[in-house]
């Protein structure tokens, strides 16, 4: 089937006529694609680098949003310490989230399935010892061993995304075993085997996508975690050093100054994180009801 | 179950040995050439590491974690001084959580197409997708800064039971306790809640629930007689389990509240370098889960008649 | 309790069942599960409902109990079960006559009992809800079923959870449950197809024996014409959601008029006798969402003829109490 075909397949399908009807679900998509489009083009659009010092003027530091007395009207949502654009700062903010968001869960859906998929695929002693490692690995909470790496390699943007790395990787390979251990006595697979197809392909070319469908829900589900983990880890000061952007220190900073009546350097950045896990919860959630069989 | 404790003994000791000197690490970082020496000396740090390793071993088993630099004492007593603390807001977060996830729960499984069910899906949304530490901020914002009604932080006045410092039991207590624990309950809440929903829905699909109508059992009695119970096992164990999770979660709320317990001293520990406070923490925190993993597990085997204790 | 004494001004007829349609609303259409069905049922009969995986004839047992969940719906016609409408019936009403008057034997053991619970808890809980019984007597009185339907040691076994029994022996449990009150009517849907065939056949026996036993009617659902032979008073073949045939036992075995019961009667290898090839029936079931206009069958049939597109059949009655909806009636015997 050529794309067009294929495409007017899905938009007929029940999948999608279920999305269509479903508001939530296009919430989430449309906020999402909103955020996606801060990412990337965000920074160009506003005036200021918080996080360039040249830029900054002190004498601009903690002026309120725009609707109360004492604000400029440059500064919507007010500033920060720094004189930092809250706008700014959250847009930047948003980046770093979404980056991060999106490297963790590839890293971890990667990892995960590949070692899933050979766990399940091949059982025996290799199951043995990749399910051992997922089983301790699971009775100790991600923060936790996120907070380990931390502790021990510092503060810093890739060390964040492989410390948030290290824990995540695990419910893709569970999920994905289960379900390569189920597909494997499957007859297409005895089929492939009798063509004479080597075990990689089998796996990668037959079984995968079959595995696909849990990985998406997952996968969706788990970027939001990531993006509020990261939040935690920074505004504790464990995750990303100050100098660079971070929503979670934004809400720090605010939270520093919080009875000198400077409330909104940590109620903006909380809401538009709020809003960006809601937004994938939402199609997460969807998804994950529309790929549950036994919902059927 | 001892066998992973050693498990986890081993990788800390590890961990700490791959992070360089030991010496550097348990020491202040103002020590000089020749107390690094004799500390290390001291340490055993000339032996093999296999030494080391059954040195390390033998401390643990003693308890003996090292003294912490700032306090100067015992970084588990330390410790053990703060759990209490720490054990009041997350023993009350899970029970405030239970309270009002299961009952709305159960509810919003039954009957997943009213108006009120999808409010509530949707209360519990953003209650997940809110950051913890944010939404206590908030809280503080409301209810301290603006009303006033609230203290914003530390711990109210205790009472010693047992020998231990216990505060929810004055009224001053509660003052203070009431907006850590409701901070910390709100995601265990509606984790809780979607969790009971979702066990509900699939048991009510199943064939016994049929047959118990078809037996004339009115629908209230299929409810809380039938689908209940089984909904609710796969919803305790993870209960059992959230609970160490709450634990280390916890440390956020009590960095906000400056609430005077593990999580405190560990945050405050990194930022000072308190390093074998840093290590206690960690080594306790492992040993719990174990613990409370092999609890859960027997827990499990208990409510559900078809496990075998095998 | 016991069969009602009070003197019924109905012949007889327990249960009759009038041009009933169950619909079910879905994605892709309506389906009309069961469409139109006509039957009755006298006092201590059994009644054979046989046709092949998705005839309806299972909606047709829940349509009785008013079991049906969305996207399904009763859509039409009546139900009248001791001279009265059961549609017109309130909830809480239904109730008292589910697992009361009107008991169902589902088809898989092994999902039918609540794991959790042992099986005297369940036994118990229709003797509490509907006879009133606690305690001691409730305990005896459900290890007297129990014995009943052939559970070795019940005084022992009455404790178990469902776990611990095989699917034949939960089978009986279930059967031990439907029989607790003596209900009028018990709807029976694929009791034995779940089990061992060697098991099915003693589990038959002992329905059958204790159905004659308490002068219970017994509507017996299955897909098995030999299961059915032997036990039914009279049966009734559906297809696609219709009645196509009915009579008594005898008259449909020894002389199927619908092309599509000697169909099924071909099909049945035999024991004894000659080896010959199985007889299928060619072709498959229409789509459910996209129905002929004329006989369901036609597109198998070896006798259709053109007005068979067309119209549907009406139902004829070729001897007497022997219907079948054909436009050629009496056709060839085995």
């Amino acid at each position: 089937m050529d794309a067009g075909k294929r495409i007017s397949k899905f938009l007929r399908s029940e999948g999608f006529h279920n999305f269509k009807h479903n508001p939530f679900a296009i919430a989430g998509a449309v906020i999402i694609f909103l955020f996606l489009l801060t990412a990337v083009f965000g920074p160009h659009l506003v005036s200021q680098n918080p996080y360039d010092l040249a830029q900054l003027d002190l004498n601009d530091s903690y002026k309120p949003p725009i609707w109360q007395e004492g604000s400029d009207p440059r500064f919507i949502l007010g500033t920060d310490d720094q004189g930092r654009n809250m706008v700014s700062a959250i847009v930047y903010g948003v980046r770093m989230s979404v980056t991060i968001g999106f490297c963790v869960t590839m890293i971890c859906m990667t990892v995960g399935t590949v070692l899933g998929l050979i766990s399940g695929y091949k059982g025996g002693r290799l199951d043995s010892l990749i399910m051992g490692l997922v089983n301790v690995q699971l009775s100790f909470p991600s923060l936790l061993i996120a907070m380990l790496v931390l502790i021990a390699f510092g503060r810093g943007v890739w060390k964040i995304i492989l410390a948030l790395s290290f824990s995540g990787w695990v419910t893709y390979a569970r999920t994905v075993r289960g379900t390569a251990m189920a597909e494997k006595n499957k007859e297409y697979v005895e089929a492939a085997k009798v063509i004479g197809f080597p075990e990689r392909v089998i796996l990668f070319r037959h079984i995968l996508p079959n595995v696909m469908t849990p990985v998406i829900v997952i996968a969706t589900l788990q970027i939001g975690t990531v993006i509020l983990s990261e939040a935690t880890l920074s505004f504790l000061g464990i995750g990303i050093p100050i100098t660079e952007p971070s929503l979670g220190l934004l809400v720090a900073q605010g939270y520093n100054v919080l009875f000198s009546g400077l409330w909104w350097v940590s109620v903006f950045p909380g809401l538009v994180l709020m809003l960006l896990v809601v937004g994938m919860n939402l199609l997460g959630d969807f998804l994950r009801d529309e790929f549950n069989p036994r919902l059927k | 179950m001892l066998v992973v404790i050693a498990i986890v003994a081993t990788i800390v000791f590890i961990f700490v040995n791959m992070l360089g000197d030991p010496a550097v690490l348990l020491l202040p970082p103002e020590a000089s050439p020749e107390e690094l020496a004799k500390a290390r000396a001291a340490m055993g740090l000339d032996k093999s590491p296999w030494e080391q390793y059954k040195l390390f071993a033998v401390n643990v088993l003693h308890g003996d974690l090292g003294n912490s630099f700032v306090f100067r004492e015992p970084a588990m007593k330390l410790i053990f001084e703060r759990m209490p603390a720490t054990l009041e807001i997350v023993i009350l977060a899970m029970i405030i959580a239970a309270l009002i996830a299961i009952p709305l729960g159960v509810y919003v499984g039954a009957h997943p197409n009213t108006f009120l069910s999808r409010s509530i899906l949707s209360l519990s949304l953003l209650c997940i997708s809110m950051p913890t530490f944010w939404f206590g901020i908030v809280l503080i914002l409301v209810f301290s800064v603006q009303l006033g009604w609230l203290p914003s932080s530390g711990r109210g006045d205790v009472v010693v039971v047992w020998g231990m410092r216990l505060s929810f039991l004055t009224w001053d207590g509660l003052k203070h306790i009431i907006l850590p624990a409701v901070t910390l309950a709100v995601q265990q809440l509606a984790t809780q809640l979607r969790l009971t929903r979702a066990g509900m829905m699939e048991v009510l699909r199943q064939d016994y629930i049929k047959f118990a109508k078809a037996k004339g059992v009115s629908p209230h009695d299929v409810l809380y007689g039938h689908a209940l119970k089984n909904a609710l096992i796969p919803v305790i164990t993870v209960y059992g389990l959230e609970f160490g999770g709450l634990v280390v979660f916890a440390t956020i709320t009590e960095t906000i509240f400056a609430w005077p317990g593990m999580g405190k001293l560990l945050i405050d520990s990194i930022n000072i370098s308190d390093r074998p406070v840093i290590i206690a923490y960690l080594m306790l925190a492992s040993m719990l889960f174990v613990v409370i993993n092999f609890i859960v597990d027997i827990l499990y085997t208990i409510v559900d008649p078809r496990i075998d204790l095998r | 309790m016991t069969m009602t004494e009070e003197a019924k001004n109905d012949n007889g007829v327990l249960l009759e069942v009038r041009d009933l349609s169950t619909h079910f609303h879905t994605f892709r259409g309506v389906v009309k599960a069961v469409d139109g069905v006509s039957f009755s049922l006298k006092r201590g009969e059994i009644l054979g409902v046989v046709g092949e995986s998705g005839c309806g004839k299972s909606v047709t047992g829940f349509s009785v109990l008013r079991l049906i969940d969305p996207p399904g719906r009763i859509a039409g016609g009546d139900i009248i079960f001791e001279g009265e409408s059961l549609l017109k019936k309130s909830e809480r009403e239904m109730e008292r006559i589910r697992g009361n008057k009107i008991s169902m034997i589902f088809q898989d053991p092994m999902t039918s009992l609540n794991p959790v619970y042992t099986i005297k808890r369940q036994i118990c809980e229709t003797l509490e809800l509907h006879e009133g019984l606690r305690g001691r007597e409730a305990h005896k009185r459900a290890v007297e079923l129990l014995r009943l339907v052939g559970i070795p040691s019940p005084e022992s076994r009455v404790n178990y959870y469902p776990h611990q029994f095989s699917g034949g022996m939960r089978q009986r449990v279930i059967i031990a449950i439907s029989l607790a009150t003596s209900p009028s009517l018990i709807i029976a849907d694929e009791p034995t197809t779940a089990l061992d065939v060697t098991v099915q056949a003693q589990l038959i026996k002992r329905l059958y024996s204790l159905v004659r036993k308490n002068n219970s009617s017994m509507i017996l659902i299955t897909h098995d014409l030999s299961l059915v032979s032997g036990v039914s008073d009279n049966i009734i073949v559906m297809y696609c959601g219709r009645v196509i045939e009915r009579g008594s036992s005898e008259a449909v075995i020894s002389r199927p008029a619908h092309p599509y019961t000697v169909g099924l009667l071909g099909s049945i290898p035999k024991m004894a006798g000659e080896r010959e090839m199985l007889r299928q029936i060619s072709g498959m079931v229409p789509n459910p969402f996209d129905m002929p206009a004329g006989c369901a069958f036609c597109p198998r049939c070896e006798m259709a003829q053109s007005i068979c597109e067309k119209e549907y059949p009406r139902m004829r009655e070729i001897e007497e109490g022997h219907c079948v909806c054909c436009h050629f009636a009496g056709g060839r015997g085995l």
